[in-house]
């Protein structure tokens, strides 16, 4: 293992540290329990939580800010937060309107996103994402994960809370990207979680893991190494049969989202943009919008997911929508 | 249950935890994420930790803080199930420990451990045969329940605790997982134990040694 680290057990918390004082104009750090703020609270509008294990950054604190979240709970690398840290979170942000938890369909973060709603003084609501579909099986009955699609997801529901939105509209909103929102992701290379040390998963030099999830579990097969349009073909016939099962049209305007690894130069994932619009393009896809680069990573994996959101007017709105967070940032 | 034995065998099982990284380890990078290890060596530690401070507190209490703390000190998927799984024992111990002093002991200690796997299955809405540590948990407390309804000592309890957990670990080699990080597997789950079983097994064997040590 090579990597920037003075002693493992401290990565984290010098991570956030730096996080922190770099963004010290947009969010605050608070310890024991951890979790993320804005600099300013936020008044009069729903209260948007996020949270998961880190190791994806820049998700979710990255995501801090005017137009998306107000507060996030990181875990330790690939390990759900606790409740405390959400429960003490919604007391730090909570301002008037409830709160709305976006939790990534993983079977820890959503446990503990429930135990944290159990106990939560607030109303509150919850908004599961799961656009990862990669893993189709029915009879996995923990169900398909949320991926890359969560960012799209925490932009969208952040601006409508903006507007003063109430809790039901907001959760509304998220549950709807979430449906019109497919991904699926290929790795090339593991990634190598820092308290283990080494690789999390053997891959050749000559292979690549199509369908792998965000903590290099994974998904739906083991392949052989070719060229990228191949590799890029075969994702987006996923993500076009995934709509189809769903009897979601696609013959509209999309969001195009491809989001790296960690460790897969953006040359290449102009690369993979290249190829996936052009073929989203054949099947009637106006691709309206556009996202290439490191938006939900996976340590220093190397791989790329593709993210197709089918827009409507209300999503449109609310991912042009201004936007201020250390990871996202545009005016409107 | 006294206080003086959960403690004991929260110490036995956060040494039996360390002394078994190598085997944990491999079994979950070779079907989940490779973090299984790290988080069981941090909540026992961090149980192990509180001795002192829980020695003079009355059993229901003990294991509510004890769920407490793997709650805020593991996270992932395994906080809130073995959370769970201390909470529902500290429940059933405050509620039924005062009513049932005529019942057997053994027979009380099985019921509290039953309603532990029972509060488990409830939050990770799991069931056996789904490669996961119920795999190991749910015959073990079966077994359990059972021997002690037939009057067995505690010595002859734990033999055949300790061997229905090997029984229960070895039954998850040829699963398909359908819960937890293995899920997306598919048959490539086939072949290997789970890690959650696995050290649920060493878990157990550690508490039923230290009875058998006695």
């Amino acid at each position: 293992m090579k990597k920037f680290i003075n002693k493992v057990d401290d990565m984290l918390s010098e991570s956030l540290a730096g996080f922190a004082t770099a963004h010290a104009d947009l969010v605050s750090l608070h310890l024991n329990p951890n979790f993320l703020t804005r600099k300013h609270k936020a008044s009069n509008k729903v209260a948007i939580i996020s949270g998961g294990g880190s190791g994806h950054e820049p998700l979710h604190a990255g995501y801090i800010g005017a137009g998306m979240l107000d507060a996030a709970c990181p875990g330790h690398v690939f390990t759900s937060p606790s409740p405390d840290q959400m429960l003490a979170a919604a007391e730090a942000v909570h301002a008037g309107k409830g709160i709305l938890f976006v939790v990534k369909n993983y079977a820890g973060d959503v446990m503990n996103f429930e135990m944290a709603a159990e106990m939560l003084p607030f109303e509150h609501a919850t908004v599961l994402t799961s656009d990862d579909c990669a893993v189709l099986n029915s009879t996995y009955t923990t169900g398909r994960r949320g991926v890359a699609g969560t960012v799209i997801v925490e932009k969208c529901v952040g601006s409508l809370a903006e507007t003063g939105a109430n809790l039901q509209a907001c959760k509304a909103l998220g549950d709807k990207v979430n449906n019109r929102t497919a991904s699926i992701g290929v790795a090339l290379t593991s990634c190598t979680v820092p308290a283990a040390g080494r690789p999390t998963f053997d891959i050749a030099d000559f292979e690549l893991e199509l369908g792998v999830g965000i903590h290099g579990e994974p998904g739906r097969k083991r392949a052989s190494m070719r060229p990228a349009d191949d590799i890029v073909s075969e994702m987006v016939e996923a993500i076009l049969a995934d709509f189809a099962a769903k009897n979601i049209n696609t013959k509209s305007e999309a969001l195009l989202l491809i989001n790296g690894f960690g460790a897969t130069p953006l040359m290449e994932l102009y690369l993979f943009y290249n190829t996936a619009e052009k073929l989203f393009s054949k099947h009637g896809i106006t691709v309206a919008r556009s996202l290439v680069g490191n938006y939900i990573t996976a340590l220093d994996m190397a791989g790329a997911s593709i993210t197709l959101c089918l827009l409507d007017d209300e999503i449109k709105q609310h991912w042009d929508s201004a936007v201020h967070t250390p990871a996202l940032r545009w005016a409107r | 249950m006294k206080t003086t034995f959960i403690l004991s065998a929260a110490l036995a099982i956060h040494a039996a935890i360390v002394a078994h990284e190598n085997d944990i380890e491999s079994l979950d990078r070779a079907i989940g994420d490779g973090d299984h290890y790290i988080n069981m060596k941090r909540g026992s530690e961090a149980v192990a930790g509180m001795y002192n401070a829980l020695l003079p507190l009355p059993p229901d209490e003990v294991l509510l803080q004890i769920g407490n703390k793997l709650l805020s000190s593991i996270g992932g998927a395994s906080g809130p199930l073995f959370a769970s799984f201390l909470l529902g024992m500290a429940r059933y111990d405050k509620e039924h420990h005062p009513k049932t002093t005529d019942l057997n002991a053994n027979l009380e200690t099985a019921a509290a451990f039953a309603y532990g796997v029972q509060s488990m299955m409830m939050r990770g809405k799991a069931n056996v045969g789904e490669k996961t540590m119920l795999d190991v948990l749910v015959p073990a407390s079966t077994t359990f329940t059972i021997a002690a309804a037939h009057g067995k000592n505690m010595a002859e309890i734990c033999r055949e605790v300790k061997n229905a957990a090997d029984k229960g670990l070895e039954y998850t080699r040829d699963l398909v997982a359908t819960k937890g990080r293995a899920a997306g597997l598919g048959e490539r789950a086939i072949g290997h134990l789970d890690p959650g079983a696995k050290s649920c097994q060493v878990m157990i064997y550690a508490v039923c040694d230290l009875i058998l040590k006695k």
